[in-house]
Order: structure tokens, then sequence, then C-alpha cells
């Protein structure tokens, strides 16, 4: 058996990973995807602990997190077409209205 | 017995009425309307006290109104009650009476003037609170009344307000008389502490317990002398005297209105009705006494050297106000009521005849270059004759009688002889120059530049809009108050106040045992020996008058170049006397200077700018810095938010796997 650690080192991985896509990045479409990453890894540490303590609680959370994943994929696409609509550009640096 | 219900709430509100009528709406109205609503609604005042005097009858003393609950704080109730008693009675008539009369004038006088609404609204606001400081039941009410007077004061002497010199005059009247209102509050402070009650009757009947103050320090002692200090700013007796002759720059039914007949008087009445603290407070009686006599003298020296026809009246006035104080200091209240009603009638009737010379001259105002006018305004002569003797004292005229009860009055329970004699060398004086004001004006040749029949547009003084036409008799309207006043300085002195009012101080004197026989005064055993003492001092005092008239014929009639010798000769005594003492320029040397000086350099440069407003500026200032620094946070850079966000996350956390270490 893969031993715990090893599960939780890949999921920190994954996660420095979204962080620094979420930070560094500057299209939208790759932030988004970023943050997906970052879900998954603690989706992915979430069922390696409920897999090792034997406990569904683990796995039940996950699917609470992809619903939310899945809903915040749905309506931050819906917005990211209507940025790039009105804007012809999906750079964030760009998309400023609010800065000073 | 059932008094009759008399409507006292409605004898003031009716003069408020009417200044609300004028105020608001006085702008749109013509000046009929504006004259016959200020006149109906000070008629009605008078009306209205007439039948309160018609019904004397059928009342019993003191007739109490009960008001509307005003302040209600525990045991301590003040009331928006009324209160009438002979004292209050004698006030109601000669204010509502010589206010009407003034009123009517005052319609003639104002006639041609912009302010026309603007004037009735003020004089009827003045009636109004002069009424309630009157009528009042308690000192408190009175208090309002005491200052509403004041704001009336002011707005009037400042009417040609864009004149500087009237508006520095309302300011310093206002002022000076916030000095004496801040000892009648503390006088009332007092009062709250040690009786729990302003109203006249509670106050009254807890002081009337208390025994005498003997010693010079004593709650009554001090009360008295703070409602004195009261006293003497509303009443213009040293050493706050200062702004009434400065008061004259108001138009002149004003300054016989308020600043003659009614409101200087206020200070009297205060006093006369307080009687019950004063009865046992000799020390504050004595003061009142130096005061009013001091005055007296001090303020007729004064009215020597004037040229300014009002404002020897004016200094008049104080002088007679002095009189009024020194027989309410010797404890002969009636008697300074009585020389108060009368003064009311001359001295309200000298204002008005000098208002209509100056109104005969154009708006001229200086006695040097008026005379011989007694031909071309008959009737202003012989109003103004009327009322010069009966200030001088001549009998059988009113001021004759009411001058003479005061110093008789001062001779026989006076604490000293020297009141008396400073009395009647003030009589002189006050003989000699309401003369010189007389035969200065009146007689003798003309010495203006205004030519009968020739048109005068070189008005002086501050009343102008006169300028229509040559040297003129006054119209009717300005003519039968003063035939009016003149008939009452002529026989007002046979209406015998003293008795009337005898018992508003006498009840007290009975119950305090002590007074009874000061206050009494004539006591019933020694009148006969009094009689001819009395005899003898009506005698000296006609006998001064007399002599006052005398010199002032010789001097300013018979050989008119003697009175130049004299002031030559005088040199610096008489500047110093025409210049007024230079009190004023003291008073500014001593406390109006430093005070500017202090409010300059310490409030305004060291307190305000160098304290509060750097606090506050700094203050500002770092507020602002902060903001500066903490703004570039915003930046708006979505990147730098979630770098920002990252950061927070990885502090966290690293917090906690620091106490999971330890």
């Amino acid at each position: 058996m893969v031993p715990l650690s090893y599960y939780l080192v890949l999921s920190a991985i994954l996660f420095a990973c979204g962080v620094m896509g979420f930070l560094l990045k500057r299209n939208i479409i790759t932030i988004f995807m970023s943050i997906e990453l970052m879900l998954n890894a603690v989706n992915l540490s979430f069922v390696a602990f409920a897999s090792q303590w034997h406990a569904l609680s683990g796995q039940i959370f996950v699917f609470f997190v992809m619903v939310v994943a899945a809903a915040e994929a749905a309506v931050g696409l819906a917005i990211i077409i209507s940025v790039y609509r009105t804007r012809d550009t999906l750079n964030v640096d760009r998309v400023n209205l609010l800065k000073l | 017995m059932n008094s009759p219900n008399l409507f006292l709430w409605l004898i003031p509100l009716l003069p408020l009425v009417g200044a609300a009528v004028n105020g608001f709406f006085g702008r749109s109205f013509s000046k009929k309307t504006v004259a016959g609503v200020a006149l109906l609604f000070s008629g009605a005042a008078f009306l209205l006290a007439l039948r309160v005097l018609l019904s004397l009858a059928s009342l019993t003393f003191p007739y109490v109104e009960p008001g509307i609950s005003w302040i209600r704080s525990g045991t301590f109730h003040v009331n928006f009650a009324f209160y009438l008693d002979q004292l209050s009675l004698v006030m109601l008539m000669v204010v509502t009476g010589v206010g009407f009369l003034i009123h009517i004038y005052s319609v003639g006088y104002m006639w041609d003037d912009d302010g026309f609404y603007r004037f009735f609204s003020y004089l009827n606001l003045f009636m109004f609170f002069m009424l309630m400081l009157i009528l009042a039941n308690n000192y408190l009410v009175m208090f309002i009344g005491w200052e509403g007077v004041g704001l009336a004061s002011y707005l009037l002497i400042g009417f040609y307000f864009l004149k500087d010199s009237a508006a520095a005059a309302g300011k310093k009247a206002f002022i000076t008389n916030r000095i004496g209102d801040f000892g009648f509050l503390i006088a009332l402070f007092l009062m709250i502490q040690h009786f729990g009650s302003l109203d006249y009757q509670k106050v009254f009947a807890i002081v009337s317990q208390l025994p005498a103050e003997t010693v010079t320090t004593g709650v009554l002692t001090a009360i008295g002398i703070l409602l004195m200090v009261g006293a003497a700013g509303k009443s213009a007796q040293l050493p706050l005297y200062v702004w009434l002759p400065d008061a004259m720059e108001g138009p002149t039914p004003v300054s016989a209105l308020i600043h003659a007949a009614t409101m200087v008087t206020a200070g009297v009445y205060m006093v006369a009705r307080s009687h019950a603290i004063f009865d046992r407070a000799p020390t504050a009686l004595l003061v009142v006494a130096i005061v009013g006599t001091l005055t007296a003298l001090f303020a007729a020296t004064i009215g020597i050297a004037q040229t300014d026809i009002k404002k020897v009246l004016a200094y008049s006035t104080v002088s007679q106000l002095g009189y009024m104080f020194m027989a309410c200091g010797v404890a002969a209240y009636s008697a300074g009521i009585f020389h108060l009603m009368t003064h009311a009638f001359f001295k309200g009737l000298l204002f008005l005849a000098s208002g209509s010379v100056i109104h005969a001259l154009s708006g001229e105002q200086d006695m040097r270059q008026m005379g011989g006018l007694r031909k071309k305004i008959p009737w202003t002569f012989w109003t103004m004759f009327a009322g010069t003797v009966a200030i001088a004292g001549i009998p059988p005229f009113a001021g004759f009688w009411s001058k003479d009860e005061i110093l008789w009055r001062a001779y026989s329970q006076g604490p000293s002889k020297i009141i008396w004699a400073l009395g009647l060398l003030t009589a002189f004086i006050t003989s000699f120059y309401m003369f010189r004001l007389l035969f200065m004006t009146f007689f003798g040749e003309y010495r203006g530049k205004l030519e009968s029949g020739e048109h005068g547009h070189d008005s002086h003084g501050h009343d102008s809009g006169h300028g229509h036409g040559g040297i003129h008799e006054s119209p009717a309207l300005m003519l039968v108050p003063l035939v009016i006043l003149a008939i009452l300085s002529v026989g007002g002195g046979f209406i015998n106040a003293p008795k009337f009012l005898a018992p508003v101080f006498q009840t007290e004197a009975i119950a305090s045992g002590a007074e009874a026989h000061a206050l009494t005064a004539t006591g019933v055993a020694d009148e006969a020996a009094d009689k001819s003492t009395e005899f003898r001092l009506q005698l000296s005092s006609v006998g001064v008058a007399l002599l006052g008239a005398f010199l002032a014929w010789v001097l300013y009639l018979k050989s008119p170049h003697l009175p130049g010798q004299i002031a030559d000769s005088l040199g610096g005594l008489y500047r110093t006397v025409s210049n007024k003492y230079y009190v004023d320029e003291f008073y500014n040397l001593v406390l109006i200077a430093p005070l500017i000086a202090m409010s300059r350099n310490w409030l305004w440069k060291g307190i305000d700018q160098g304290f509060i407003d750097t606090v506050i500026n700094d203050s500002a200032e770092a507020t602002g810095d902060a903001g500066g620094a903490l703004r570039r946070m915003q930046s708006g850079n979505l990147r730098s938010y979630a770098a920002w966000l990252t950061a927070g996350a990885a502090v966290v956390l690293a917090y906690m796997v620091w106490l999971g270490v330890h």
C-alpha cells in the first residue's frame, strides 16, 4: 500500500502549482484552471485521509467540493465569456476598471 | 372678595401678536396698515390695563393669575403666572399708557423712514417683553422680560444699522447689560439654592421670617448686592451707565420709550419688588443708596457741558434714575416708584419734544445750532417748557412732588444727611442744565443755518430723512402725545402714588417689626414735628430749583458770552466734564483694550491657533498620511490581491505550525 505521506506530498505539490499558476498567469482561463487544480489537490488529501482512517466523511466532502467546483465553473465561465465579449481580452491586468 | 378675571396674560400677548404681524408681513403692508396694526395692539393692551385699573375697587391684592407650568424639576417649580399688586399696576399703567402715546408719536416721527414696519415690530416686541417683566409672578419670568427688553433695546438702538456708530452703540448697550445680567443671574441662583423657589410670594414669605442681617456678610446681602448689579446695568447706574448716552443713536421715540420712560426703570422696579430682601440687608441697601446718589450727582455734572440735546437728556435720565435708587436706598421705595412714574411722564415728554425739535430742524441735534425756536414751534416749546419745569422740581409740577418726596425721605430716614445734601445739589444742577437746554434751544437768536421756508438738505445727525422743508412745527400726530404728556407732567404729581403703593411696602415692614418705623416713615407720633422740617426742606428744594433756573438765565440769556469765559477759565476741569470725565476712555484703557489684547494674543493666537488648530490639523494630516500609505495596498490589480491573500494564508499557516511545534 502506498503510504499516506506520498499522497500528501503530491497534494501539496499540486496545490503549490495551483497557487503559482493563480499568482503568475495572466490569462483568466489559466487562472481558473489553477483554482480547479487547488481544489482537486485538496480533494486528493481528503480521500487519502478518508481511506487511511476508514472514515466516509472525507469522501462525502469531496463530492461537496466537486459540486461547488462545478457550479463555480458554470458561473465563472459565463463571467469569462462576458468579460471577453466586452473587453476583447482575457488578460486580467487589462481588467482594471476599479484601479485607482 | 371675588376678584374678576383680569386676563392679565392677554396684556403682554397683544403687543407680541402685533410684533409678529408687522414683523412677518409688514414688508408688504402699506404704512397706514403697519401703523394701524401697531396702534391697535398696543392700544388694546392699554385698554386692558385700563380695565384692570377700573376694576380696582373689586380687586384684592396681590392678584395672582395662575399660568401654565414651565419648569418642573423635583420641588422646584416655575410657572408662567402673572402677579398684580399696586406696584405692578403703577408700572403697568406707565408702560402701556406712555408706550401707547409714544406709538402714536412714532407714526408721525418715523413716517418717512424706510424701516417703518421694522420699527413698529420692534417697538411692539419691546412692549411685550416689558409687560412680561412687570407682570411676572417670579424672578425667572421677570428675567425673560429683562433679557427681552435688552434685545429690543439693542435692535432699536442699532435701528440705523448701516451707521457704524449706531451699530456700535447697540453692541455697547447689549454687552454692558450682560455684565449686569450676570449679577442678576447669580442672585437668582442664590435664591434657588437658599429658598428653593423663585416665586415672589414664596421667596418673600421665607425672607420675611429671617432676621435682618447686621453683619456685612450674608445671603440676603449677597443677593441684594447682586440684584443691584443687575439693576445698575439695566438702569444705567455707576459704573455701568456708559451705554445709555450712546443709546441715543436710536430714533428719538425709542430714546423716549425705552431709554427714558420704561426699560431703564426696570432696575428700580426690580429693587422695589425685592424690597423684602433689601429691608433685611442694610449693607445692600446702603450700596443702593450710595450708587444712586453718586450716579445722580455724577451724571448731572456731565449734563452741564453737553451740547447735543439728546445727550443732555440722556445724562439727565441717568441722573434721575440715580434719584430713584437713592429713594430705594433709604427704603423709600414708594417715593422711588412715584418718581419713576412722574419721570416717565416728563422725561418721555422731554424726549418727544426734543424729537419734535430735531424734526423741525431736519435732523439737527446740536444745541449750539438752535436758539429762538420759541416762536417757530410754539407747541413744542410750551410742552417742553412744561417738562423742564417738571423735572426742575418747581411746584406744582409733577417732578416737584416726587423729587421732594425723595429728598424728604433721604433727610428723615437716610443713613446720613450727606445723601440728602448731594440730592439737593443734584436738584440744583438738574434745574440748571435743563433750563440751559431750554434757553439754548428756544430763546435768544437762531444760530443754525436752516432758514425758515428754505429747503434744508444738509440734515446732520442720524434722523436723516426729515429734510423736508425749513423749520416747521410737527404734525398733529406728534403733538397730541406731547400735549397729553405735558398735562400729565403738570398734574401727575397730584396722583398720590406713595399712599397707593404703601400697602405693598408696608405689610412686610410690619411683619419684620424692626423696619416698621423706617418704612411707615412718617410715623404718626412725630408727624407734627416733621411737618415743619418737611416744609423747610420743600422750600430749600424749590429754592435750589429756582436758583438753577436763574443761573441758567444769567449765563445763557442775559450774558451769553459768560459760559465761554467760565469754560476757558476752568480749562482742564471743563474739558474733563465735557468729555464725560473720560470714563469711556478709562474703560477702554483699563478693561476693553486689555481684554482685546488678551483675546487676540492668548485666546486667538495662543489657544485657538496655537493649540486647538494645531491638534486638529495635525491629526487630520496624520489620518491622511496613514490613508495614503494604506492606499498602496488597494492597487486594483487582481493578482496583487491574490498575492496578499496567499501571504496572509501563509502567515496563518506558519502560526498554526508554530503552535503545533510548541
